[in-house]
């Protein structure tokens, strides 16, 4: 954008010296801290039904943005700002929340659901929410320590097909039952 | 020789800076500063994110907070009290003692009573702080000499506002408990700009749901100055529909001119009078006292002009306004714009003060609504600079589909994440 502007400034003989004509495109910090009233400081959320985004694999991010901008993932305020950025700011984005430290929340979680996720996880899972979901493959998102309400609204919407689950995902998801798939959930939101 | 004394008088400061943390007052700080303080003045949700952000930014900043209470209440979610449907006002209620503890943000409870532009001083009811980069989010002051009869010591008592959160939301839920059921409640809405646009709309829906289930009999008239509903319009109407058909009477351009706190009534334009058993005028605004105070406010007399990166005012040189004082471009004047303001304004003035190259704007603005007890609705948009103002960005702004109970869930977690950025 800077370039453009002063290209044109030189191309025109004009010299702009205004403030404006010598500021920076906004950077991944200044594009990343405005999404930090609903997403928490940094990305750490301390809203139940907001995703944290702290330590989020960029890939996850930016697979996140992509779908709610073209609208394949059911969305409410999401679908509009994802609009607001170009896929460069996108990526800008997620490389500044990969970057953070992962935030560690602090749920009431069900012991025993915890246990019974963790084996689910290992048998079912592990291939792509690597690391007990601490990390993804491609652009498989991050799990440790998100919340629990946000897990269930969206896992509630894959299972009512409003967002499509990807393949292996479907595969693994459809033999289990609704308490087998609770007990995932609360697992990883255990995980630090 | 003039050197050696600074670097003295520098080493001083520094030390009663320390002492500073612990008794909160202003000794110390009306020396020199070492040229690397800056002074916030107003603890919402504009302030706190300032002081916040230079610190995480770059800890050798000095950041004095100053405000006259210590606590904040959010004006967001108000009307859920207002309606009933919160105990207390605890769960909009801020302190700011991990600002302090967590960011070593020094603050001051002081009322600011003078700023000097040219000395860079800033008078307080505690002494003068001196200061490099001055931020000012003093939020709103009322144009109560557009309405006759207002007083601003005692009408506030009898026809509560409830603009400004705090006694003002509990003295309107007070006077709604105690009316009679069958009495009418008035709302009078100003002419736009005023704070948090759809505000006065979703107050009106959280009376009617209140009355709903309390009052039979009663409903509530709303006088709006302006020539239609303000914000989500389509929205509020389908929600009036279908909650709380025929116990909201909007009446559009109706503006309140005058008042009868005697006689419980407001004068539409000096001549329609309208009575009320419970009366919330929201009077005309502009920007918060200290701005005035400052010399920051524009020919309007209204509003503060400012550069759209920095938040410089245009009017002096290192005086920054933020929230709902500054002119934005076309952000509305919400707490989630103070929030998007407030980040810019400290990146651009460590920036400053370290002569790095200062950056372009990029905010966000996300605004809840609630139509009843479960149901909620927003207006979102993403912001830029563009050709040296604040434009939202195409496509991006637009308002929820439909009343929504998912929406409402979001709203809570809105609510949670925005107090605990400004407050640790």
């Amino acid at each position: 954008m800077t370039m453009k502007w002063s290209g044109w400034a030189l191309a025109t003989g004009v010299l702009a010296v205004s403030a404006m004509a010598q500021a920076a495109p906004p950077t991944a910090a200044m594009l990343s801290n405005a999404c930090a009233g609903c997403h928490g400081t940094h990305g750490g959320s301390a809203g139940p039904s907001m995703p944290s985004l702290a330590g989020q694999s960029d890939k996850a991010i930016v697979d996140a943005m992509k779908k709610f901008k073209s609208g394949a993932r059911p969305a409410t305020v999401m679908g509009r700002l994802a609009k607001g950025y170009s896929d460069a700011e996108i990526a800008a984005m997620g490389e500044f929340f990969s970057k953070q430290k992962l935030h560690a929340t602090n749920q009431t979680l069900d012991k025993a659901k915890i246990a019974k996720g963790a084996s689910l996880q290992e048998a079912n899972c592990g291939r792509c929410h690597l690391e007990d979901g601490k990390e993804g493959k491609d652009d498989t998102p991050a799990m440790a320590s998100q919340w629990l309400p946000y897990m269930q609204i969206q896992m509630a919407d894959y299972l009512s097909g409003k967002r499509k689950m990807p393949e292996q995902m479907q595969e693994k998801v459809k033999p289990m039952s609704k308490a087998d798939l609770e007990a995932l959930l609360h697992f990883y939101a255990s995980v630090k | 020789m003039t050197l050696d004394r600074r670097n003295f008088i520098k080493l001083l400061g520094g030390a009663s800076s320390l002492a500073l943390a612990a008794c909160a007052g202003t000794g110390g700080l009306s020396g020199p500063t070492g040229g690397r303080r800056v002074v916030v003045v107003g603890g919402g949700y504009g302030g706190t994110i300032a002081a916040k952000y230079i610190r995480m930014m770059d800890s050798s900043i000095e950041v004095v907070l100053i405000e006259r209470n210590d606590h904040f209440v959010s004006c967001p979610f108000s009307n859920l009290y207002i309606g009933g449907l919160m105990k207390d006002l605890s769960p909009l209620t801020i302190k700011y003692d991990k600002l302090a503890a967590n960011h070593g943000v020094k603050v001051i409870q002081a009322e600011v009573t003078g700023v000097d532009a040219a000395t860079k001083v800033v008078k307080t009811s505690t002494g003068d702080v001196t200061y490099d980069r001055l931020v000012l989010s003093p939020g709103i002051e009322f144009r109560t000499e557009e309405i006759k009869g207002y007083d601003m010591a005692t009408t506030p008592e009898i026809m509560p506002h409830a603009w400004k959160a705090g006694p003002q939301t509990v003295l309107l839920r007070k006077q709604l408990e105690a009316m009679k059921a069958g009495g009418n409640v008035v709302i009078s809405i100003p002419l736009a700009p005023f704070r948090c646009p759809p505000g006065p709309y979703e107050r009106a829906s959280m009376i009617a749901m209140y009355l709903k289930q309390h009052k039979p009999g009663s409903k509530v008239i709303i006088l709006d100055a302006n020539p239609d509903i303000v914000s989500k319009k389509g929205l509020f109407l389908k929600g009036w529909k279908k909650h709380y058909d025929g116990l909201i009477d909007y009446r559009a351009a109706k503006k309140v001119t005058e008042i009868d706190t005697r006689g419980m009534a407001v004068l539409v334009e000096g001549i329609e009078e309208v009575k009320g058993a419970v009366i919330n005028v929201i009077p005309p605004q502009k920007a918060g006292h200290i701005a005035h105070v400052a010399g920051v406010v524009g020919t309007d007399k209204k509003w503060c002009p400012v550069n759209p990166m920095t938040f410089e005012s245009t009017l002096h040189k290192n005086i920054h306004v933020i929230g709902d004082s500054c002119v934005a471009g076309a952000m509305p004047k919400s707490g989630y714009s103070a929030n998007s303001e407030a980040k810019a304004c400290a990146t651009n003035i460590v920036n400053a003060m370290n002569g790095k190259e200062l950056i372009d704007f990029s905010g966000i603005n996300t605004c809840y609504s609630f139509l009843s007890a479960k149901e909620a609705v927003e207006v979102t948009g993403v912001y830029k600079v563009d050709k040296g103002a604040i434009i939202a960005v195409p496509g991006s702004v637009g308002v929820s589909p439909d009343l929504s109970e998912t929406e409402a869930i979001y709203a809570e977690s809105w609510l949670k994440n925005i107090l605990t950025e400004m407050s640790t």
